[in-house]
């Protein structure tokens, strides 16, 4: 049961990890499709 | 090497179910002096039923510069291509497009692989993905019903044998757990709006089918984790062995009450899953991946190149795939691949999710404490009791005795 729930547990922080490491490396649909020229962060 | 390996079976069945839209365009010619070159009547009627057409003649007419008349001339200002002309060009992919939009395939300004991606979305694989997974719900229920629960035969010892290790649970648990978060997010975007959208409303399903794609994108990568930890520490007990025809010979015994073939660690039953599990999971996290990065992962072209050399498409009345697919085609093919090998992913894993709750007594203990009923290992997997006695009955002789 516990590894179960440890699965789950590490689930979620893969989960919430992996949107914030694929935005902080541009990843996002935004920076991929935009030119250096295009302001995403005004 | 996986996907070197993957892609040209999946790339054929996918060929296989996907046929009628790539068959080869056997047409016949027709005359169209008539239009002067142009469509027909004909072109356009055979079109509306569907047929498939040579459209070589309109797909090569996209205006001739080197021909065209002078720029002061008369008719000369286009420089020999017309509108109608630019924009078959661009219908076609044909036209040289440069663009100031640096985003990948932002030169494909048109491209019509759409509205069949779209009917066959919303067409066959809605509707024979809702039969598959229904029906297999179906059969099992009547399963329980004609065959009730699984009992343990023997009487039960009271001793319980260690059959999975933490490790093993861990890592089966972040593959289940993922898998079922993206099916049911995976079905929300794929039936919503068909079958949502008309229950909840526009508002409510926009809500569910945004958290619906950030759940999906972002678990998966725990999804392909699991996969590959299981893959590693399973796969030398799921080499298939001579045991294994037995097993089937005897239908597991899940058929009949009181039969019990002799099995492994795995039997030939839970091979089958492992394998399903291992191959159609690969397949779909390689499309998956070529989704999460659009046009960055392109595989279908290189696949159906392939299939190509192998003969199998010609062979089975397909002839020649496209090896040519606009960026946006790659995408389609993905999505779709994707979906089917979902939908027959998760009508398998219904059936283990039943053997291993309802279906058996004393089978989930397997992956809940880890610790199973010695007298259900030995009916189920009599070969595998015996080597654990065989290595208990060792371990002692070999260990250092405690000082």
């Amino acid at each position: 049961m516990k590894a179960m729930l440890l699965a789950f547990a590490l689930t979620v922080v893969i989960a919430v990890g992996a949107f914030y490491s694929l935005q902080e490396i541009g990843f996002s649909a935004e920076d991929q499709t935009s030119g250096a020229d295009v302001r995403l962060d005004e | 090497m996986a996907r070197t390996l993957i892609a040209p079976v999946f790339g054929l069945i996918l060929s296989v179910l996907l046929g009628t839209a790539m068959l080869a365009q056997d047409t016949p010619e027709v005359d169209r002096t008539a239009t002067g070159g142009a469509q027909t009547l004909e072109d356009i009627m055979a079109r509306q039923r569907g047929e498939p057409i040579d459209d070589a003649f309109r797909s090569g007419t996209t205006g001739d510069p080197d021909s065209a008349a002078g720029m002061a001339n008369q008719l000369g200002t286009l420089g020999g291509s017309s509108d109608p002309d630019l924009w078959r060009a661009f219908r076609y992919g044909s036209a040289d497009i440069t663009t100031q939009a640096r985003g990948p395939a932002a030169n494909v300004l048109v491209q019509d692989g759409g509205m069949w991606w779209l009917t066959f979305r919303e067409g066959p694989l809605n509707r024979y993905g809702a039969y598959l997974l229904g029906g297999t719900l179906v059969l099992l229920a009547l399963f329980f019903l004609i065959r009730g629960r699984i009992r343990i035969d023997g009487e039960k010892t009271g001793q319980t044998i260690t059959r999975f290790k933490p490790i093993e649970r861990f890592a089966h648990w972040l593959m289940a757990g993922s898998f079922i978060l993206l099916a049911i997010t995976g079905l929300v975007s794929l039936f919503g709006r068909k079958v949502m959208i008309p229950l909840f409303g526009h508002e409510s399903f926009s809500v569910l089918a945004i958290g619906s794609k950030w759940v999906h994108n972002n678990v998966s990568w725990a999804f392909m984790l699991g996969l590959t930890m299981v893959f590693f520490m399973w796969v030398l007990h799921n080499i298939p062995s001579r045991t294994d025809l037995k097993w089937i010979a005897q239908g597991g015994g899940i058929f009949k009450k009181g039969v019990h073939p002799p099995a492994g660690k795995f039997n030939a039953g839970q091979k089958l899953i492992f394998w399903a599990v291992i191959l159609l999971g690969a397949s779909i996290s390689l499309t998956g991946l070529s989704l999460l990065f659009p046009f960055e992962l392109p595989m279908f072209a290189k696949t159906f190149d392939v299939l190509n050399s192998t003969g199998l498409p010609q062979l089975l009345g397909f002839g020649e795939l496209s090896t040519v697919l606009a960026p946006h085609q790659e995408m389609q093919y993905a999505q779709l691949w994707h979906a089917m090998v979902s939908l027959a992913l998760m009508a398998i894993i219904f059936a283990h999710i039943y053997i291993g709750s309802v279906g058996m007594e004393g089978a989930y203990d397997a992956m809940g404490s880890g610790e199973v009923e010695e007298q259900w290992a030995r009916e189920h997997h009599s070969l595998w009791v015996d080597s654990v006695k065989e290595k208990q009955t060792q371990a002692p002789a070999n260990g250092t005795p405690a000082e």
